[in-house]
């Protein structure tokens, strides 16, 4: 049950190979490989950046990974999560689950990233090819129903 | 700067636009004495400077962690070292 930021790329054969080595009660892996898209919204992506928050995104993705495996009774949980500046085709993150069989391992990777999606604390900054450069704004459907602030709360 | 007798250090950690606009990406401050809960920090922040000031704008786009746990608007400060403030969320 690991959690790795890091800048270098990571390899998805080699990682779930280790997670899986020797445990033989794992008999569904199941995983998920975000990867940077090439356009956004019809125009060309000249590079992504993530940037994170140092201490709290393992923190927080620790929390994530024993809330996941505690909900789907996983074996083995790996989540590795890239920073730092990606081109368009580049890997993001890898999240895998193993269990016994392949009902929780599926929706243990499930519920893993849309809890990643809506608690980690990465940040994506888009730089386009034609020069402009803007930070992605949150998509609702990602997120939990957040407290809002509201100025008129006394 | 008041007298007062309840007065906390915190470091205060800006991410993403939030870091962009008010210039730093952290500080430490003492807290002003009516300055409770994050909520109320962060409209304090409206009338710090012109970085600040577009910062917290819209309290309502920004998200805040105590000690590197996220928290409600209004969650009381008193006790953490570490506030932060950021834009929702958008790894993965």
């Amino acid at each position: 049950m690991t959690v790795t930021i890091t800048t270098d790329d990571f390899d998805v054969s080699a990682e779930i190979e280790r997670l899986t080595d020797g445990n033989h009660d794992i008999g569904a892996v199941a995983s998920f490989v975000g990867k940077v898209r090439g356009t956004v919204s019809g125009k060309a992506l000249n590079s992504m950046t993530l940037e994170h928050y140092p201490g709290m995104t393992e923190a927080e993705l620790t929390r994530i990974e024993a809330e996941t495996i505690k909900r789907f009774e996983l074996i083995a949980c790996r989540i590795v999560h890239r920073v730092g500046t990606l081109q368009p085709g580049n890997n993001i993150v890898l999240v895998a689950t193993c269990a016994p069989h392949r009902h929780n391992a599926l929706s243990a990777c499930d519920f893993l990233m849309d809890y990643l999606k809506s608690r980690a604390p990465f940040w994506k900054k888009e730089a386009l090819a034609d020069g402009t450069v803007h930070w992605v704004d949150a998509r609702e459907s990602d997120h939990d129903a957040l407290t809002r602030w509201s100025e008129s709360r006394s | 700067m008041s007298a007062t007798n309840q007065q906390s250090t915190v470091t205060i950690r800006y991410f993403a636009w939030v870091r962009e606009k008010t210039g730093t990406g952290s500080e430490t401050l003492t807290l002003p004495a009516d300055v409770s809960t994050v909520r109320d920090l962060a409209l304090w922040m409206q009338q710090r400077g012109d970085g600040f000031a577009a910062a917290f704008a819209k309290p309502d786009a920004i998200r805040a962690a105590l000690d590197q746990k996220h928290v409600a608007p209004n969650t009381k400060i008193a006790g953490a070292r570490e506030v932060a403030f950021f834009p929702p969320v958008t790894g993965g």
